[in-house]
């Protein structure tokens, strides 16, 4: 856009302080709320600073002590937790999404109603998690509905307690993740697809390929920039996995702390008023976070210059 | 299913699933309504007071911002726009602990303000935003409203956000769903009853204890909690799905 005409390259000198002026609100807002309050979790971090009883102890300064305490002690079972959850979830996510996208968008097939099922599909993800939470423990709980139908029905005998197995809630939790981001991943990789050069499929179909040659050989290849873009993003909110697990087990994770995620460990330190591993966690979840979110960027940026270019070339 | 289980009494519920629905909606609700240690009406004035201001602030700021990066060349609008990018998934979890105290230090805590005055700093409306300006605003008309004698800050208001209005929709509706399902940070800050939010009541609910509640209260809960976003999306469900892929997608 700079490049094009020099007049307006000129002008835009004097415009300059507009431009500022227009993104200050976000960046100081985002040093106020954001980056101070990031900088002073890190800070926290090498403090031994808790509440026992009324007294406050500290803060003392112990250097890296919180991080040794938190590795030797519970944070890799927690975060193994989150990410065998996240696992499970995840793998019928992108095998549902990936089938339903391809359905949707085959040319031969034409399904109707698309508008429908894709409003349909979304719809759980802006269900409020903890409302969805509670209506699962309540339809799931040891004497609820579930149970009710199933003993009924002569299927079992005794209610099962799907929350006292750890198998249940950490299968009920990843199947709430899964009912609630299919949608959203079926929508964005049906985009994928349509973005696609239908020229390509033209030609396939004139060389006599099936469509499950057009799906493997043309599309799974060229949708991968979205493909990276779903999983990065998804492990990024499958990190962020709180709500869910929190109103379902109570905050206690139980049984057996099994489904105790990152950021529930980290709240039940924050409840406790133990802000130096507090601190601990966040930071070790900033650092992970920030190399996925350099991911995303890499792989956004990469697919805009793609794009752009496809773009250019479109228009000669 | 959730409306029938909503409109039965605790015995009914536990039978099993059935699709008639029973006689008690009226009783639950107004059980629900009378049950002093879950003030649901405050709740659901508190979820909508900081969902609607979330939603108000973060679409016209972050409209602001990308025009900003979008209308203007200066120095360090590059550096801008990619640190947007690199910010735009961190989880606000990570800072959540430095942020509650924070807004204790500032008297903040148990306040409302600090669930939605951050929002104007929501860098991925903001990529969309930047996005939606990329295919459709036109600098030609900047350029005349500039010849015309507009200031920039009043083109920006009568011009360029009529033109935005569809991403504007879209990105109110996303912010309000969002900020209204929040529960991380609310839990943090709000400790008293007439300040709490919705998802804050039924996490109450799931710590009470359980054998003595009444279930159809609980399913009243839930579909309280859930109906009003249902209703608003299925009215503009065209418009979210879309932007749904438009916020990512390029093309």
């Amino acid at each position: 856009m700079n490049s094009e005409n020099s007049p307006r390259k000129r002008k835009s000198i004097s415009y300059a302080k507009w431009g500022y002026l227009f993104i200050a609100p976000f960046f100081l807002a985002f040093l106020v709320f954001s980056l101070i309050p990031l900088c002073s979790t890190i800070y926290y971090s090498f403090f031994q600073y808790f509440r026992s009883g009324l007294k406050i102890i500290g803060p003392n300064f112990v250097g890296l002590k919180n991080y040794i305490t938190l590795f030797q002690a519970d944070l890799p079972k927690y975060l193994g937790n989150t990410l065998l959850i996240w696992v499970i979830g995840f793998i019928p996510q992108i095998f549902f999404s990936l089938l339903l996208a391809a359905w949707f968008t085959d040319l031969r097939l034409r399904l109707r109603a698309q508008g429908f099922f894709k409003t349909v599909i979304y719809m759980p993800n802006l269900i409020m998690a903890s409302a969805f939470a509670m209506l699962f423990f309540a339809l799931f709980s040891d004497n609820g509905p579930v149970n009710g139908s199933l003993i009924s029905m002569g299927l079992i005998r005794q209610p099962f307690r799907f929350l006292a197995s750890v198998a249940g809630t950490r299968g009920l939790v990843a199947f709430m993740n899964f009912l609630m981001w299919f949608g959203n991943t079926t929508i964005l990789l049906m985009a994928a697809i349509m973005g696609v050069d239908p020229g390509l499929y033209e030609a396939a179909e004139i060389d006599g390929a099936s469509s499950r040659q057009m799906f493997w050989k043309i599309t799974l290849p060229l949708i991968r920039p979205i493909l990276a873009y779903v999983l990065i993003t998804s492990l990024i909110g499958g990190l962020q996995m709180f709500d869910v697990p929190q109103i379902l087990t109570n905050g206690t994770g139980s049984p057996d702390r099994s489904v105790t995620t990152m950021i529930m460990y980290l709240n039940n330190h924050m409840y406790s008023k133990n802000y130096g591993m507090a601190g601990a966690v966040s930071t070790v979840l900033f650092i992970l976070c920030s190399v996925l979110c350099f991911l995303v960027y890499v792989n956004m940026t990469r697919d805009n210059d793609s794009g752009e270019k496809r773009k250019r070339g479109a228009r000669h | 299913m959730l409306l029938i289980n909503a409109s039965r009494n605790t015995f009914q519920i536990q039978q099993g699933f059935s699709f008639l629905p029973g006689k008690s909606f009226l009783t639950n609700l107004q059980n629900l309504l009378a049950n002093g240690n879950i003030p649901v009406l405050s709740g659901i004035f508190n979820s909508f007071f900081v969902s609607a201001l979330t939603a108000a602030l973060a679409t016209y700021f972050s409209a602001l911002t990308a025009f900003g990066i979008y209308a203007y060349d200066f120095k360090l609008k590059k550096a801008a726009f990619a640190f947007i990018l690199l910010i735009m998934m961190m989880p606000t979890q990570v800072s959540a602990l430095g942020f509650v105290n924070e807004m204790d230090a500032l008297g903040l805590k148990n306040s409302l303000i600090p669930l939605f005055l951050p929002s104007i700093a929501s860098p991925s409306v903001v990529f969309f935003m930047k996005q939606y300006l990329d295919s459709s605003m036109p600098m030609e008309i900047i350029e005349a409203a500039r010849i015309d004698g507009s200031n920039e800050f009043y083109t920006f208001n009568h011009i360029v956000l009529p033109v935005m209005k569809p991403a504007l929709a879209v990105q109110a509706i996303f912010t309000f769903v969002s900020a209204w399902n929040n529960f991380f940070v609310p839990a943090l800050l709000l400790d008293s009853a007439d300040k709490k939010t919705l998802p804050i009541l039924i996490a109450q609910l799931r710590s009470a204890d359980f054998l003595k509640f009444d279930m159809g209260q609980v399913y009243m809960m839930i579909t309280i909690a859930i109906i009003p976003v249902i209703v608003v999306y299925l009215f503009l469900s065209k418009y979210i799905v879309r932007g749904v892929a438009l916020g990512s997608v390029k093309g």
